[in-house]
Protein backbone atom coordinates (compact mmCIF):
# COMPACT_ATOMS: atom_id res chain seq x y z
CA UNK A 1 0.00 0.00 0.00
CA UNK A 2 2.62 2.32 1.02
CA UNK A 3 4.77 2.00 -1.92
CA UNK A 4 1.70 1.91 -4.43
CA UNK A 5 0.62 5.27 -2.81
CA UNK A 6 4.27 6.57 -3.13
CA UNK A 7 4.16 5.89 -7.18
CA UNK A 8 0.61 7.28 -7.35
CA UNK A 9 1.28 10.00 -5.52
CA UNK A 10 4.90 11.25 -7.06
CA UNK A 11 3.13 10.95 -10.60
CA UNK A 12 0.56 13.25 -9.59
CA UNK A 13 3.00 15.44 -8.11
CA UNK A 14 5.01 15.74 -11.59
CA UNK A 15 1.73 17.05 -13.00
CA UNK A 16 0.21 19.31 -10.17
CA UNK A 17 2.83 21.51 -8.54
CA UNK A 18 0.52 22.32 -5.43
CA UNK A 19 0.89 19.03 -3.98
CA UNK A 20 3.37 18.80 -0.94
CA UNK A 21 4.62 16.22 1.53
CA UNK A 22 5.17 17.12 5.17
CA UNK A 23 6.66 14.16 7.01
CA UNK A 24 7.66 14.04 10.53
CA UNK A 25 10.87 12.22 10.57
CA UNK A 26 9.69 9.28 9.08
CA UNK A 27 11.88 7.70 5.70
CA UNK A 28 9.44 8.21 2.94
CA UNK A 29 8.93 4.84 0.82
CA UNK A 30 9.78 4.16 -3.01
CA UNK A 31 8.24 7.24 -5.23
CA UNK A 32 8.44 9.61 -2.43
CA UNK A 33 12.34 9.29 -2.33
CA UNK A 34 12.66 10.17 -6.06
CA UNK A 35 10.00 12.96 -5.52
CA UNK A 36 12.00 14.70 -2.73
CA UNK A 37 14.97 14.59 -5.31
CA UNK A 38 13.39 15.97 -7.65
CA UNK A 39 11.38 18.93 -5.84
CA UNK A 40 13.16 19.50 -2.60
CA UNK A 41 11.36 22.56 -2.05
CA UNK A 42 7.73 20.01 -2.13
CA UNK A 43 9.21 17.85 0.80
CA UNK A 44 8.91 19.28 4.02
CA UNK A 45 10.78 17.16 7.07
CA UNK A 46 9.46 18.74 10.32
CA UNK A 47 11.41 16.38 12.61
CA UNK A 48 9.84 14.61 15.76
CA UNK A 49 7.32 17.50 15.70
CA UNK A 50 3.85 16.50 14.26
CA UNK A 51 1.77 19.55 16.27
CA UNK A 52 3.77 21.50 13.20
CA UNK A 53 3.76 19.01 10.95
CA UNK A 54 -0.48 19.68 10.82
CA UNK A 55 -0.03 23.11 11.41
CA UNK A 56 1.97 24.03 8.55
CA UNK A 57 0.06 21.51 6.52
CA UNK A 58 -2.74 23.91 6.98
CA UNK A 59 -0.76 27.22 6.79
CA UNK A 60 -0.09 25.52 3.41
CA UNK A 61 -3.48 24.98 2.30
CA UNK A 62 -4.45 28.41 3.39
CA UNK A 63 -2.56 29.93 0.28
CA UNK A 64 -3.16 27.52 -2.43
CA UNK A 65 -1.15 24.47 -1.81
CA UNK A 66 -2.51 20.48 -1.58
CA UNK A 67 -0.44 19.18 0.92
CA UNK A 68 -0.31 15.60 2.53
CA UNK A 69 1.09 15.06 6.25
CA UNK A 70 2.73 11.85 6.32
CA UNK A 71 3.59 9.36 9.43
CA UNK A 72 3.17 6.53 11.46
CA UNK A 73 -0.63 6.83 11.88
CA UNK A 74 -1.06 7.27 15.76
CA UNK A 75 1.32 9.83 15.27
CA UNK A 76 -0.53 11.58 12.45
CA UNK A 77 -3.85 11.98 14.79
CA UNK A 78 -3.46 11.46 18.08
CA UNK A 79 -0.18 13.66 18.65
CA UNK A 80 -1.63 16.66 17.12
CA UNK A 81 -5.03 15.67 17.85
CA UNK A 82 -5.88 19.89 18.52
CA UNK A 83 -4.11 21.21 15.23
CA UNK A 84 -6.25 18.41 13.32
CA UNK A 85 -9.74 19.49 15.00
CA UNK A 86 -8.97 23.39 14.91
CA UNK A 87 -6.94 24.01 11.84
CA UNK A 88 -7.62 21.17 9.45
CA UNK A 89 -11.33 20.52 10.31
CA UNK A 90 -12.87 23.75 11.72
CA UNK A 91 -11.12 25.40 8.70
CA UNK A 92 -11.91 22.88 6.84
CA UNK A 93 -8.88 22.57 4.26
CA UNK A 94 -7.93 20.43 1.59
CA UNK A 95 -5.18 18.46 3.61
CA UNK A 96 -4.75 14.64 3.30
CA UNK A 97 -3.25 13.18 6.52
CA UNK A 98 -2.19 10.02 5.75
CA UNK A 99 -1.51 7.07 8.21
CA UNK A 100 0.85 4.42 7.63
CA UNK A 101 0.51 1.37 9.36
CA UNK A 102 -3.13 1.76 10.60
CA UNK A 103 -4.50 -1.17 12.70
CA UNK A 104 -1.94 -2.54 14.30
CA UNK A 105 0.34 -3.14 11.82
CA UNK A 106 3.70 -2.56 13.55
CA UNK A 107 2.79 -5.19 15.68
CA UNK A 108 6.12 -5.68 17.26
CA UNK A 109 6.40 -1.98 18.93
CA UNK A 110 3.70 -2.05 20.97
CA UNK A 111 0.68 -0.37 21.82
CA UNK A 112 2.16 3.20 21.19
CA UNK A 113 2.84 2.55 17.92
CA UNK A 114 -0.98 0.99 17.06
CA UNK A 115 -3.58 2.76 15.83
CA UNK A 116 -6.77 0.91 16.82
CA UNK A 117 -8.78 3.40 17.49
CA UNK A 118 -8.28 5.90 14.73
CA UNK A 119 -11.06 5.72 12.69
CA UNK A 120 -13.48 6.26 15.32
CA UNK A 121 -11.58 9.39 16.05
CA UNK A 122 -11.16 10.70 12.38
CA UNK A 123 -14.84 10.37 11.98
CA UNK A 124 -15.86 12.51 14.82
CA UNK A 125 -14.60 15.45 13.33
CA UNK A 126 -16.99 17.23 11.56
CA UNK A 127 -15.68 18.16 7.86
CA UNK A 128 -13.10 15.28 8.11
CA UNK A 129 -13.91 12.60 5.33
CA UNK A 130 -12.36 8.65 6.46
CA UNK A 131 -10.59 6.49 3.26
CA UNK A 132 -8.87 2.92 4.35
CA UNK A 133 -8.06 1.37 0.81
CA UNK A 134 -7.75 -2.82 1.41
CA UNK A 135 -4.91 -2.96 -1.51
CA UNK A 136 -2.74 -1.24 -3.74
CA UNK A 137 -5.50 -0.68 -6.65
CA UNK A 138 -7.64 1.19 -3.76
CA UNK A 139 -4.95 2.92 -2.69
CA UNK A 140 -4.13 4.19 -5.64
CA UNK A 141 -8.13 5.10 -6.81
CA UNK A 142 -7.96 6.72 -2.96
CA UNK A 143 -4.87 8.63 -3.63
CA UNK A 144 -5.99 10.20 -6.75
CA UNK A 145 -8.79 11.17 -4.77
CA UNK A 146 -7.17 13.28 -2.47
CA UNK A 147 -5.13 14.93 -4.84
CA UNK A 148 -7.99 16.30 -6.62
CA UNK A 149 -10.67 17.02 -4.33
CA UNK A 150 -12.36 19.77 -3.06
CA UNK A 151 -14.17 18.91 0.19
CA UNK A 152 -11.61 18.94 2.91
CA UNK A 153 -9.48 17.05 4.91
CA UNK A 154 -8.81 13.71 4.86
CA UNK A 155 -7.67 10.81 7.01
CA UNK A 156 -6.59 8.20 4.77
CA UNK A 157 -5.76 4.80 6.84
CA UNK A 158 -3.30 2.90 4.72
CA UNK A 159 -1.14 -0.30 5.98
CA UNK A 160 1.90 -0.80 5.54
CA UNK A 161 3.52 -3.13 2.62
CA UNK A 162 2.83 -6.68 0.99
CA UNK A 163 -0.79 -6.31 1.04
CA UNK A 164 -2.29 -8.67 -1.72
CA UNK A 165 -4.44 -7.57 -4.39
CA UNK A 166 -8.08 -7.29 -4.39
CA UNK A 167 -9.96 -4.74 -6.49
CA UNK A 168 -7.30 -3.95 -9.65
CA UNK A 169 -9.40 -6.57 -12.41
CA UNK A 170 -13.01 -5.12 -11.18
CA UNK A 171 -15.19 -3.66 -13.77
CA UNK A 172 -16.23 -0.87 -11.27
CA UNK A 173 -13.61 1.70 -10.21
CA UNK A 174 -12.96 3.38 -7.04
CA UNK A 175 -15.58 5.96 -5.83
CA UNK A 176 -15.05 7.95 -2.81
CA UNK A 177 -18.48 7.35 -0.36
CA UNK A 178 -19.41 4.07 -2.22
CA UNK A 179 -18.67 0.61 -1.10
CA UNK A 180 -17.51 -1.76 -3.53
CA UNK A 181 -18.42 -5.43 -3.99
CA UNK A 182 -15.38 -7.90 -4.71
CA UNK A 183 -17.98 -10.87 -4.94
CA UNK A 184 -21.93 -10.93 -4.84
CA UNK A 185 -23.83 -13.77 -3.18
CA UNK A 186 -27.37 -13.87 -1.46
CA UNK A 187 -26.87 -15.55 1.47
CA UNK A 188 -24.07 -13.28 3.61
CA UNK A 189 -22.57 -10.50 3.12
CA UNK A 190 -18.93 -9.46 4.62
CA UNK A 191 -17.85 -5.67 5.33
CA UNK A 192 -14.48 -4.50 5.91
CA UNK A 193 -12.29 -2.05 4.75
CA UNK A 194 -8.34 -2.05 5.26
CA UNK A 195 -5.20 -4.69 5.30
CA UNK A 196 -7.53 -6.76 6.85
CA UNK A 197 -9.21 -7.58 3.79
CA UNK A 198 -6.47 -10.37 3.64
CA UNK A 199 -8.64 -12.29 6.37
CA UNK A 200 -12.33 -11.02 5.17
CA UNK A 201 -11.48 -13.18 2.03
CA UNK A 202 -10.34 -16.24 3.70
CA UNK A 203 -13.49 -16.43 5.63
CA UNK A 204 -15.41 -16.14 2.62
CA UNK A 205 -13.69 -18.73 0.55
CA UNK A 206 -14.32 -21.26 4.00
CA UNK A 207 -18.20 -20.14 4.19
CA UNK A 208 -18.74 -20.44 0.01
CA UNK A 209 -16.76 -24.02 0.69
CA UNK A 210 -19.38 -24.64 3.26
CA UNK A 211 -22.04 -23.69 0.40
CA UNK A 212 -22.63 -20.44 1.89
CA UNK A 213 -23.26 -17.97 -0.87
CA UNK A 214 -21.29 -15.13 -0.08
CA UNK A 215 -20.32 -11.38 -0.82
CA UNK A 216 -17.48 -8.93 0.08
CA UNK A 217 -17.42 -5.30 -0.46
CA UNK A 218 -14.99 -3.11 0.90
CA UNK A 219 -16.38 -0.95 2.70
CA UNK A 220 -13.10 1.84 1.88
CA UNK A 221 -14.83 5.00 2.55
CA UNK A 222 -15.53 4.89 6.41
CA UNK A 223 -16.29 8.91 6.55
CA UNK A 224 -19.19 9.95 4.59
CA UNK A 225 -20.71 6.06 4.78
CA UNK A 226 -22.48 4.77 1.82
CA UNK A 227 -25.47 4.44 3.78
CA UNK A 228 -27.72 3.50 0.77
CA UNK A 229 -25.00 0.78 0.00
CA UNK A 230 -24.92 -0.76 3.51
CA UNK A 231 -29.10 -0.63 3.54
CA UNK A 232 -28.84 -2.52 0.50
CA UNK A 233 -26.81 -4.85 1.76
CA UNK A 234 -28.64 -5.17 4.64
CA UNK A 235 -31.75 -5.51 2.44
CA UNK A 236 -30.41 -8.87 0.81
CA UNK A 237 -28.69 -10.70 3.33
CA UNK A 238 -29.76 -12.88 6.03
CA UNK A 239 -26.40 -12.50 8.01
CA UNK A 240 -24.25 -9.71 7.77
CA UNK A 241 -20.79 -9.94 8.99
CA UNK A 242 -18.58 -6.87 9.87
CA UNK A 243 -15.12 -7.18 10.04
CA UNK A 244 -12.07 -4.55 11.08
CA UNK A 245 -8.95 -3.65 12.46
CA UNK A 246 -10.67 -1.15 15.34
CA UNK A 247 -11.90 -0.56 18.78
CA UNK A 248 -15.16 -1.69 18.95
CA UNK A 249 -16.53 1.81 19.92
CA UNK A 250 -16.96 4.11 17.23
CA UNK A 251 -16.34 1.11 14.57
CA UNK A 252 -18.36 0.54 11.78
CA UNK A 253 -19.81 -2.25 13.21
CA UNK A 254 -21.76 -0.94 15.39
CA UNK A 255 -22.74 1.81 12.73
CA UNK A 256 -24.25 -0.91 10.53
CA UNK A 257 -26.43 -1.79 13.61
CA UNK A 258 -27.64 1.27 13.78
CA UNK A 259 -28.29 1.64 10.56
CA UNK A 260 -30.16 -1.93 10.88
CA UNK A 261 -32.22 -0.50 14.06
CA UNK A 262 -33.47 2.47 11.69
CA UNK A 263 -34.01 0.29 8.76
CA UNK A 264 -35.91 -2.20 10.46
CA UNK A 265 -33.55 -4.59 8.86
CA UNK A 266 -34.23 -8.41 10.16
CA UNK A 267 -31.23 -9.43 8.91
CA UNK A 268 -27.93 -11.27 11.43
CA UNK A 269 -25.49 -8.76 12.37
CA UNK A 270 -21.90 -10.20 13.58
CA UNK A 271 -19.63 -7.74 14.47
CA UNK A 272 -15.56 -8.53 14.92
CA UNK A 273 -13.12 -6.10 15.55
CA UNK A 274 -10.22 -5.40 17.90
CA UNK A 275 -11.04 -5.44 21.58
CA UNK A 276 -11.63 -2.36 23.55
CA UNK A 277 -7.96 -3.52 25.04
CA UNK A 278 -4.51 -2.29 24.56
CA UNK A 279 -2.19 -5.34 22.73
CA UNK A 280 0.23 -6.05 25.11
CA UNK A 281 1.18 -9.06 22.60
CA UNK A 282 4.66 -8.93 20.00
CA UNK A 283 5.08 -10.89 16.95
CA UNK A 284 3.67 -10.97 13.58
CA UNK A 285 0.95 -9.06 12.79
CA UNK A 286 -1.61 -11.86 12.48
CA UNK A 287 -0.16 -13.03 16.03
CA UNK A 288 -1.73 -9.33 17.24
CA UNK A 289 -5.21 -9.94 14.85
CA UNK A 290 -5.48 -13.24 16.95
CA UNK A 291 -4.79 -11.81 20.36
CA UNK A 292 -7.96 -10.05 20.28
CA UNK A 293 -10.01 -13.10 18.40
CA UNK A 294 -9.91 -11.71 14.99
CA UNK A 295 -8.49 -15.26 12.85
CA UNK A 296 -10.27 -16.39 9.66
CA UNK A 297 -11.05 -19.94 11.52
CA UNK A 298 -12.36 -18.27 14.26
CA UNK A 299 -14.57 -16.18 12.52
CA UNK A 300 -15.41 -18.90 10.48
CA UNK A 301 -16.29 -21.61 13.18
CA UNK A 302 -18.59 -18.35 14.43
CA UNK A 303 -20.06 -17.92 11.52
CA UNK A 304 -20.65 -21.73 10.90
CA UNK A 305 -23.03 -21.96 14.30
CA UNK A 306 -25.62 -19.44 12.51
CA UNK B 1 -12.39 55.09 4.43
CA UNK B 2 -9.00 55.25 5.23
CA UNK B 3 -7.14 52.34 2.95
CA UNK B 4 -3.20 51.43 3.94
CA UNK B 5 -1.47 52.50 1.69
CA UNK B 6 1.60 50.21 -0.04
CA UNK B 7 4.58 49.90 1.08
CA UNK B 8 5.69 53.23 3.36
CA UNK B 9 8.73 54.51 3.78
CA UNK B 10 7.48 55.84 7.51
CA UNK B 11 4.96 55.77 9.80
CA UNK B 12 3.10 58.64 11.58
CA UNK B 13 3.01 58.19 15.23
CA UNK B 14 0.64 61.25 15.60
CA UNK B 15 -2.06 60.22 13.37
CA UNK B 16 -1.43 56.41 15.03
CA UNK B 17 -2.02 57.80 18.13
CA UNK B 18 -5.20 59.40 17.38
CA UNK B 19 -6.43 56.07 15.65
CA UNK B 20 -5.79 53.88 18.48
CA UNK B 21 -7.53 56.30 21.02
CA UNK B 22 -10.41 55.94 18.18
CA UNK B 23 -10.16 52.14 18.11
CA UNK B 24 -10.02 51.70 22.26
CA UNK B 25 -13.42 54.07 22.26
CA UNK B 26 -14.99 51.90 19.62
CA UNK B 27 -14.11 48.65 21.94
CA UNK B 28 -15.57 50.11 25.13
CA UNK B 29 -18.64 50.95 23.08
CA UNK B 30 -19.43 47.47 22.01
CA UNK B 31 -18.66 46.03 25.07
CA UNK B 32 -21.55 48.11 26.69
CA UNK B 33 -23.55 46.10 24.00
CA UNK B 34 -22.29 42.83 24.82
CA UNK B 35 -20.03 41.07 27.98
CA UNK B 36 -18.61 38.58 26.27
CA UNK B 37 -15.27 40.74 25.00
CA UNK B 38 -11.67 40.63 25.78
CA UNK B 39 -10.87 44.50 26.45
CA UNK B 40 -7.73 44.10 27.93
CA UNK B 41 -5.78 41.79 25.66
CA UNK B 42 -7.33 43.79 22.98
CA UNK B 43 -6.21 47.07 24.50
CA UNK B 44 -2.24 45.66 24.48
CA UNK B 45 -2.16 45.01 21.39
CA UNK B 46 -3.81 47.81 19.83
CA UNK B 47 -0.61 49.19 18.73
CA UNK B 48 0.63 46.87 17.15
CA UNK B 49 -2.12 45.63 15.62
CA UNK B 50 -2.38 49.27 13.96
CA UNK B 51 1.27 49.42 13.12
CA UNK B 52 0.69 45.93 10.79
CA UNK B 53 -2.81 47.28 8.89
CA UNK B 54 -1.42 50.99 8.96
CA UNK B 55 2.32 50.51 8.53
CA UNK B 56 3.18 47.12 7.24
CA UNK B 57 0.81 45.63 5.09
CA UNK B 58 0.57 46.76 1.71
CA UNK B 59 -3.18 46.40 1.10
CA UNK B 60 -5.28 43.90 2.70
CA UNK B 61 -5.45 41.51 -0.04
CA UNK B 62 -1.70 41.58 -0.33
CA UNK B 63 -0.25 40.68 2.53
CA UNK B 64 -1.49 38.62 5.77
CA UNK B 65 -2.42 39.16 9.13
CA UNK B 66 -3.02 36.36 11.34
CA UNK B 67 -4.35 36.59 14.94
CA UNK B 68 -2.70 34.56 16.63
CA UNK B 69 -3.97 35.39 20.14
CA UNK B 70 -7.66 35.05 18.89
CA UNK B 71 -9.08 36.58 21.99
CA UNK B 72 -7.40 39.72 21.28
CA UNK B 73 -9.27 39.98 17.95
CA UNK B 74 -11.66 42.75 19.03
CA UNK B 75 -8.69 45.18 17.75
CA UNK B 76 -8.67 43.54 14.44
CA UNK B 77 -12.64 43.91 13.80
CA UNK B 78 -12.30 47.65 14.74
CA UNK B 79 -9.67 48.53 12.06
CA UNK B 80 -11.22 46.17 9.77
CA UNK B 81 -14.81 48.08 10.00
CA UNK B 82 -12.46 51.23 9.93
CA UNK B 83 -10.73 49.89 6.42
CA UNK B 84 -14.32 49.03 5.45
CA UNK B 85 -13.81 45.47 5.62
CA UNK B 86 -16.35 44.83 7.83
CA UNK B 87 -19.57 46.97 8.16
CA UNK B 88 -20.49 48.88 11.16
CA UNK B 89 -23.34 46.22 11.66
CA UNK B 90 -21.12 43.44 11.74
CA UNK B 91 -19.67 45.04 14.68
CA UNK B 92 -23.01 46.02 16.29
CA UNK B 93 -24.19 42.43 15.98
CA UNK B 94 -20.85 40.93 17.44
CA UNK B 95 -22.10 37.77 19.59
CA UNK B 96 -25.71 37.73 18.63
CA UNK B 97 -27.24 35.19 16.93
CA UNK B 98 -28.01 37.73 13.66
CA UNK B 99 -24.19 38.72 13.54
CA UNK B 100 -21.06 36.95 12.26
CA UNK B 101 -18.30 38.07 14.55
CA UNK B 102 -17.82 35.54 17.80
CA UNK B 103 -15.01 36.53 20.46
CA UNK B 104 -12.35 34.21 19.02
CA UNK B 105 -12.17 34.99 15.01
CA UNK B 106 -13.35 32.79 12.23
CA UNK B 107 -11.70 32.03 9.08
CA UNK B 108 -15.09 32.56 7.08
CA UNK B 109 -15.05 36.15 8.44
CA UNK B 110 -13.80 38.87 5.47
CA UNK B 111 -10.39 39.79 6.48
CA UNK B 112 -9.58 36.85 8.99
CA UNK B 113 -6.45 35.03 8.08
CA UNK B 114 -7.45 31.76 10.21
CA UNK B 115 -9.54 30.52 13.03
CA UNK B 116 -7.99 30.87 16.22
CA UNK B 117 -8.54 30.89 20.16
CA UNK B 118 -6.60 27.84 21.17
CA UNK B 119 -3.71 29.13 21.95
CA UNK B 120 -0.25 27.74 20.41
CA UNK B 121 -1.65 27.37 16.33
CA UNK B 122 -1.01 30.98 14.58
CA UNK B 123 2.52 30.63 14.15
CA UNK B 124 2.21 26.99 13.06
CA UNK B 125 -0.63 28.24 10.84
CA UNK B 126 1.87 31.51 9.96
CA UNK B 127 5.18 29.10 9.23
CA UNK B 128 2.93 27.25 6.69
CA UNK B 129 1.45 30.27 5.09
CA UNK B 130 4.76 31.89 4.83
CA UNK B 131 6.65 28.65 3.06
CA UNK B 132 3.77 28.45 0.79
CA UNK B 133 4.20 31.80 -0.38
CA UNK B 134 8.24 31.14 -0.64
CA UNK B 135 7.21 28.12 -3.03
CA UNK B 136 4.51 30.21 -4.99
CA UNK B 137 7.60 33.04 -5.83
CA UNK B 138 5.54 35.63 -3.95
CA UNK B 139 6.56 38.97 -1.89
CA UNK B 140 3.64 38.47 0.36
CA UNK B 141 4.62 39.03 4.10
CA UNK B 142 2.62 37.11 7.01
CA UNK B 143 2.65 38.88 10.33
CA UNK B 144 1.40 36.77 13.00
CA UNK B 145 0.66 38.25 16.18
CA UNK B 146 0.92 36.14 19.64
CA UNK B 147 0.44 36.36 23.45
CA UNK B 148 3.12 35.85 25.58
CA UNK B 149 1.49 33.08 26.91
CA UNK B 150 1.51 31.27 23.45
CA UNK B 151 4.55 30.90 23.57
CA UNK B 152 4.61 28.69 27.17
CA UNK B 153 2.75 26.20 24.49
CA UNK B 154 5.06 23.86 23.28
CA UNK B 155 3.38 23.97 19.94
CA UNK B 156 4.75 27.07 19.40
CA UNK B 157 8.34 26.42 19.68
CA UNK B 158 8.17 23.47 17.24
CA UNK B 159 7.22 26.68 14.93
CA UNK B 160 9.66 28.50 15.99
CA UNK B 161 11.92 25.80 15.21
CA UNK B 162 10.59 25.22 11.70
CA UNK B 163 10.16 28.95 10.24
CA UNK B 164 13.70 29.42 11.54
CA UNK B 165 15.01 25.87 9.56
CA UNK B 166 13.28 27.05 6.63
CA UNK B 167 15.04 30.76 6.88
CA UNK B 168 11.22 32.08 6.32
CA UNK B 169 12.21 35.88 5.47
CA UNK B 170 8.89 36.54 4.88
CA UNK B 171 7.32 35.49 8.32
CA UNK B 172 7.60 38.42 10.83
CA UNK B 173 6.06 37.48 14.25
CA UNK B 174 4.97 40.24 17.01
CA UNK B 175 4.79 39.38 20.78
CA UNK B 176 1.98 40.59 22.95
CA UNK B 177 4.70 40.50 25.93
CA UNK B 178 2.16 41.47 28.78
CA UNK B 179 3.35 39.64 31.03
CA UNK B 180 -0.47 38.47 32.30
CA UNK B 181 -1.84 35.42 31.98
CA UNK B 182 -5.10 34.81 32.61
CA UNK B 183 -4.24 34.03 36.26
CA UNK B 184 -1.00 35.99 37.17
CA UNK B 185 2.10 38.10 36.05
CA UNK B 186 4.30 35.48 33.70
CA UNK B 187 7.43 37.02 35.11
CA UNK B 188 6.49 36.16 39.12
CA UNK B 189 5.13 32.30 38.61
CA UNK B 190 7.75 31.06 35.49
CA UNK B 191 10.71 32.61 35.96
CA UNK B 192 12.42 30.11 33.57
CA UNK B 193 10.61 31.24 30.74
CA UNK B 194 12.77 34.61 30.32
CA UNK B 195 15.23 35.75 28.64
CA UNK B 196 12.71 36.28 25.49
CA UNK B 197 14.87 38.01 22.93
CA UNK B 198 17.45 35.49 23.55
CA UNK B 199 15.27 32.12 23.65
CA UNK B 200 14.12 33.57 20.32
CA UNK B 201 17.92 34.34 18.90
CA UNK B 202 19.10 31.03 20.04
CA UNK B 203 15.96 29.15 18.26
CA UNK B 204 17.69 31.15 15.00
CA UNK B 205 15.30 34.01 14.74
CA UNK B 206 15.98 37.33 14.25
CA UNK B 207 14.74 39.15 17.80
CA UNK B 208 14.08 42.68 18.73
CA UNK B 209 12.43 43.94 21.99
CA UNK B 210 10.48 47.58 21.74
CA UNK B 211 8.10 49.44 23.69
CA UNK B 212 4.63 47.66 22.44
CA UNK B 213 2.96 51.17 22.88
CA UNK B 214 5.01 53.05 19.98
CA UNK B 215 4.00 52.51 16.92
CA UNK B 216 6.90 53.93 15.28
CA UNK B 217 9.34 51.72 17.06
CA UNK B 218 7.52 48.63 16.04
CA UNK B 219 7.43 50.20 12.32
CA UNK B 220 10.65 50.66 12.78
CA UNK B 221 11.73 47.15 14.49
CA UNK B 222 10.38 45.49 11.20
CA UNK B 223 11.58 47.96 8.26
CA UNK B 224 15.42 48.25 9.39
CA UNK B 225 15.28 44.14 9.99
CA UNK B 226 18.43 42.40 8.73
CA UNK B 227 16.26 39.85 7.04
CA UNK B 228 17.24 36.41 5.79
CA UNK B 229 15.17 34.45 8.19
CA UNK B 230 12.14 35.15 10.17
CA UNK B 231 11.64 38.15 12.69
CA UNK B 232 10.45 38.47 16.26
CA UNK B 233 9.15 41.40 17.83
CA UNK B 234 9.02 41.24 21.61
CA UNK B 235 6.26 44.19 22.35
CA UNK B 236 6.71 45.56 26.07
CA UNK B 237 3.21 45.87 26.70
CA UNK B 238 0.68 46.64 29.51
CA UNK B 239 -2.67 44.60 29.61
CA UNK B 240 -5.56 47.15 29.63
CA UNK B 241 -3.33 49.72 28.09
CA UNK B 242 -5.46 53.37 28.22
CA UNK B 243 -7.72 53.07 30.85
CA UNK B 244 -6.38 53.30 34.30
CA UNK B 245 -8.19 50.69 36.26
CA UNK B 246 -7.54 48.31 33.71
CA UNK B 247 -4.04 48.31 33.46
CA UNK B 248 -2.23 45.51 34.67
CA UNK B 249 -5.27 44.21 36.71
CA UNK B 250 -6.39 40.77 36.01
CA UNK B 251 -9.92 40.22 35.62
CA UNK B 252 -10.27 43.06 32.97
CA UNK B 253 -8.93 39.89 30.88
CA UNK B 254 -12.87 38.76 30.85
CA UNK B 255 -14.62 41.86 32.49
CA UNK B 256 -16.72 44.32 30.67
CA UNK B 257 -16.99 47.99 32.28
CA UNK B 258 -20.14 49.15 33.97
CA UNK B 259 -21.49 52.34 32.79
CA UNK B 260 -19.52 54.22 35.15
CA UNK B 261 -16.45 52.37 34.37
CA UNK B 262 -17.59 53.00 30.51
CA UNK B 263 -17.75 56.52 30.70
CA UNK B 264 -14.84 57.18 32.77
CA UNK B 265 -12.98 54.93 30.15
CA UNK B 266 -14.63 57.42 27.51
CA UNK B 267 -13.04 60.72 29.34
CA UNK B 268 -9.60 59.15 29.76
CA UNK B 269 -9.38 58.23 25.96
CA UNK B 270 -10.71 61.08 24.62
CA UNK B 271 -9.43 63.08 22.00
CA UNK B 272 -6.32 65.26 22.84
Amino acid sequence: MRNRFADTFYELGKADPRLCVVVADISPAGSIVRFRQEFPDRFVNVGVAEQIMIGMAAGMAQRGLRPFAYTIATFTLYRPFEMVRDDLCYQNLPVTIVGIGGGVTYSTLGATHHAQEDIAIACALPNMSVIAPCDPAEVEGATRWCATQEHGPVYLRLGKAGEPDFTSTLAEAFTFGKLRFLRRGRDVCILTYGSIMKMASEVADDLQAQGRSVSLVSVHTLKPLDLAGVAEVLAAHRDVVVIEEMSPQGSLGMRVKALAYEQRASSRIHCFSLRDEFVHVYGTHEDLLAAHGLTAAGIVRVMSRS
Amino acid sequence: MAKPQAPRNSFDGTAARRRCRRFRRRILEISQQVTALHVAPAFSCTEITDAIYHGLMRGTGHDVFLMSKGHGCMIQYVILEELGVLSREDLDRYCKPDGRLGAHPDCETPGVAASTGSLGHGLGLATGQAYAEKLKQTDVMIYCLLSDGEFQEGSTWEAMMMAANLELDNLVAFMDYNDFGGLERMTEGHKAFYPLVAKAEAFGWEAVEVDGHDGEAIFDAVTSRKGGGPLIVVCRTVKGKGVSYMENVPIWHYRSPNKDEYQQGLNELAVE
